[in-house]
């Protein structure tokens, strides 16, 4: 250990500051805890699948034994609503996952490239910033900024309406940059040092370094976690419901008023729900625990 | 600029009394040594005495608390010190290689000098062949470095180092993270380069290699140089109380 060389920012152990909160040193990107998310949906048995469905179907159908609403009225009317819920909803909930990966994708670059600088003046805000957004529950920074940011912005004469779904996606980015930049720390921590002294040696300086060799080999290590982050985040875009975006549940809840607000509807379309859900996830955790064993055999 | 009034009748590496300290552990307490242009000396010694650290100190991955080192007149221990000219004029390998898993054989050789010293890609591929080939490795200028066995990818460590076309180059315990087997394929290598005039510093277990390239041999512990001489006598009338038991243990 006496050789190993301290490089700043970079193999140095920080502790938090937050003391029951997150670890800061996460774990290196790629191991095991950093995809839990999508190891435990990809390894979702298939019987999963037939409870699902039959929380959708079966149950409502019981429930109707005493009621005068029969099992087919509950389903028609799921199925007259469905493509309402689904181009209209779901399709919201893909664009705003979309946005908030691609702005918290390019946010937490920066920010962990930030919280490796040997600067303490770039690497210090950019550690608190990372600690504060990984730390908030993502509702109350919904909320944060679905009140902070203006309604509308003039420029001039002319007007423009903040739309509630665009507040939604600043809101979600935020919470997705600071776990992004700790899944660049963390694959940027995990190449060995070794890596760091060769370039060293070599007179490469320590930019030439980070971009030429370093980054490099982050990119594998972060798919996986960057894909996990993606299956999470769309999980949590229904939050977006309770800021009056018209997103998958909101439909689901309005479609379900239309109906006359009958109580045998709540299941079958909040089954619908996660069934859709969970059919856009599965693969995409599929995908990430397949990409993450191909990436552990070939580094 | 002193460096620019090094000559050849000057050591190449000249080291006074350095001193180096990882917090309170004092690692190096006063070594100096010099090296002329050519030579090739070994450090050897028990583990935790230092040698390494102290070869580290050359190319400046460590700095030093105190003392000097000059190489080529270049004096390391300069806040205001530029690396990168202190870094072409010295090469290093190490223990555990340390290529670029990204990229191939020839790739690992040839991105240093386009991208540092941002010499013509063409020219630079023939001498990285050239290269290849000195190491006794054609056929695996594609191989990236996982394909290479530890004997192979420490002999594209050395051809990636010498691409760089530096005075001096360092060694640092080059053969010990190796199967026994690929050990020798390394050491014919390096033996190759001393005989073709390179000046070489070695951190080294191998007694029997040291005894057999060196031109001096330095035995350290404990952060000080114990004992230094040529192979002959000092394999063989080694005087220290110290010297003479880790040779005992180690011969």
């Amino acid at each position: 250990m006496l050789n190993r060389k301290t490089i700043p920012g970079i193999n140095t152990e920080p502790q938090t500051r937050f003391a029951v909160l997150k670890p800061f040193n996460a774990t290196a990107a790629g191991e095991p805890e950093d995809l839990l998310f999508s190891r435990w949906l990809a390894s979702t048995p298939l019987w999963v699948w037939a409870i699902l469905i039959g929380f959708a179907i079966v149950w409502p159908s019981l429930s109707f034994a005493a009621s005068t609403y029969s099992t087919a009225d509950a389903f028609q009317a799921l199925l007259r609503w469905i493509p309402f819920i689904v181009t209209g909803g779901f399709f919201f909930n893909v664009i705003i996952s979309f946005f908030a990966m691609f702005i918290g994708t390019v946010l937490g670059v920066v920010l962990g490239l930030m919280q490796i600088s040997p600067a303490f003046y770039i690497r210090w805000p950019a550690q608190i910033i990372t600690q504060v957004f990984r730390n908030s529950p993502w509702l109350v920074l919904l909320f944060i900024v679905l009140l902070a940011l203006p309604y509308e912005i003039e420029f001039g004469d002319t007007v423009i309406r903040i739309p509630d779904w665009v507040k939604a996606v600043f809101g979600l980015c935020l919470p997705i940059m600071a776990n992004i930049a700790e899944v660049v720390r963390g694959a940027i921590n995990s190449v060995p040092s070794g890596q760091w002294e060769a370039a060293e040696s070599l007179a490469y300086t320590r930019h030439q370094t980070l971009w030429q060799i370093i980054l490099p080999q982050c990119f594998k290590r972060m798919s996986p976690p960057w894909m996990n982050w993606y299956a999470i985040l769309t999980m949590a875009t229904p939050l977006c419901s309770l800021l009056g975006v018209e997103e998958l549940i909101t439909l689901s809840r309005q479609a379900i008023e239309a109906e006359n607000n009958r109580p045998e509807l709540l299941v079958p379309f909040y089954g619908f729900a996660l069934l859709i859900f969970f059919a856009y996830c599965y693969p995409i955790a599929r995908a990430t625990i397949a990409l993450e064993r191909r990436f552990a055999v070939k580094l | 600029m002193s460096h620019h009034e090094w000559t050849d009748d000057q050591p190449i590496v000249s080291i006074n009394n350095v001193h180096k300290s990882f917090g309170n552990l004092e690692v190096l307490k006063g070594i100096s040594m010099d090296v002329m242009k050519g030579e090739v000396i070994c450090i050897i010694g028990p583990s935790g005495s230092g040698k390494s650290t102290l070869i580290r100190c050359v190319n400046a991955l460590n700095d030093i608390q105190s003392g000097s080192i000059k190489v080529e007149g270049l004096e390391v221990n300069d806040k205001d010190l530029n690396k990168l000219e202190l870094r072409k004029k010295v090469g290093m390998v190490f223990q555990q290689y340390n290529l670029f898993p990204h990229k191939t054989a020839l790739e690992n050789i040839m991105m240093a000098p386009i991208k540092v010293l941002k010499q013509d890609r063409a020219e630079v591929e023939e001498r990285a062949r050239g290269l290849i080939a000195k190491v006794r490795l054609q056929g695996k200028e594609g191989a990236y470095p996982g394909e290479l066995s530890g004997g192979q990818q420490q002999r594209v460590a050395i051809a990636r180092s010498l691409a760089m076309s530096p005075d001096i180059m360092l060694f640092d315990e080059v053969t010990a993270a190796l199967d026994p087997e690929t050990v020798k394929e390394v050491l014919v290598t390096i033996k190759d380069l001393a005989e073709e005039g390179m000046t070489c510093m070695l951190v080294t277990h191998e007694m029997g290699f040291a005894k057999e390239i060196a031109d001096h041999i330095y035995f350290t512990d404990r952060g000080v140089i114990v004992e230094h001489g040529p192979p002959a006598t000092f394999f063989d009338k080694a005087e220290d109380p110290r010297t003479r038991e880790f040779l005992s243990q180690i011969l």
